[in-house]
């Protein structure tokens, strides 16, 4: 089970931070919560959307493991 | 130092502390970020941060300062959590040799926080909640250092 967290926005769309998950990748874990809830989904697709695996910003799919974090990072704005 | 608290800070202190004992560098910049009010439409700022990798990002931006400008050392602390308008929301100084690497690697390191660092911004006021996100100022200011 990869462990799931929402950042930002999305939390606030979704109803919930942190997850549980079981998914072979991380486009299929996107695919997934796309699925369950077209809200989140949209909201996961919009612009500016990155994605954290193990803390390291991912591009393109990358396999998970039982031990896996995933964050979605809506845009940031620190300071 | 890179630092994230849910408590409120003192600038003036860090300042003080971050200046002592400093033998060899010249110069010191600081910039404090504080809470506006928005003729109050914004009661109460929620800032967002993910523990480990945020500090980590940080760092990152921070090393980059301290190759560019030769940093003697630097200071960022940055709140979490609800912050009230007036309270300061970040701090950071940097220490180098001359002023106009301090300067420079100041305004760098907080362009960058502005819209690179892992933080998530959310304003209340009497209208309701909005999440603040970077504007087309802030990828203007960040621009001029990718050259």
């Amino acid at each position: 089970m990869a462990r799931v967290l929402l950042f930002g926005r999305l939390s606030d769309v979704a109803g919930w931070r942190s997850r549980e998950v079981e998914s072979p990748s991380v486009h299929a874990l996107r695919d997934l919560l796309s699925a369950e809830d077209a809200r989140l989904g949209e909201a996961l697709a919009a612009p500016g959307v990155q994605i954290a695996l193990d803390q390291a910003i991912v591009r393109g799919d990358a396999a998970l493991s039982l031990r896996s974090e995933v964050a979605f990072l809506p845009p940031m704005s620190g300071g | 130092m890179i630092r994230l608290t849910d408590q409120a800070f003192d600038p003036g202190v860090l300042l003080s502390d971050f200046c002592r004992d400093r033998t060899e560098t010249g110069a010191v910049a600081s910039f404090v970020g504080l809470a506006r009010a928005e003729l109050g439409t914004a009661a109460i700022l929620e800032l967002e941060a993910y523990p480990g990798f945020t500090e980590g990002e940080i760092n990152r931006i921070a090393q980059e300062a301290v190759d560019r400008f030769s940093l003697d050392d630097f200071a960022v602390v940055h709140r979490v959590g609800k912050i009230a308008p007036g309270e300061s929301i970040v701090f950071v100084a940097t220490a180098a040799t001359h002023r106009r690497a301090a300067f420079e690697a100041c305004d760098f390191l907080m362009d960058y926080l502005k819209s690179r660092a892992p933080f998530w911004k959310k304003e209340t006021g009497p209208a309701g909640a909005r999440w603040i996100e970077p504007k087309p100022q802030d990828h203007a200011d960040i621009a001029r250092w990718e050259t």
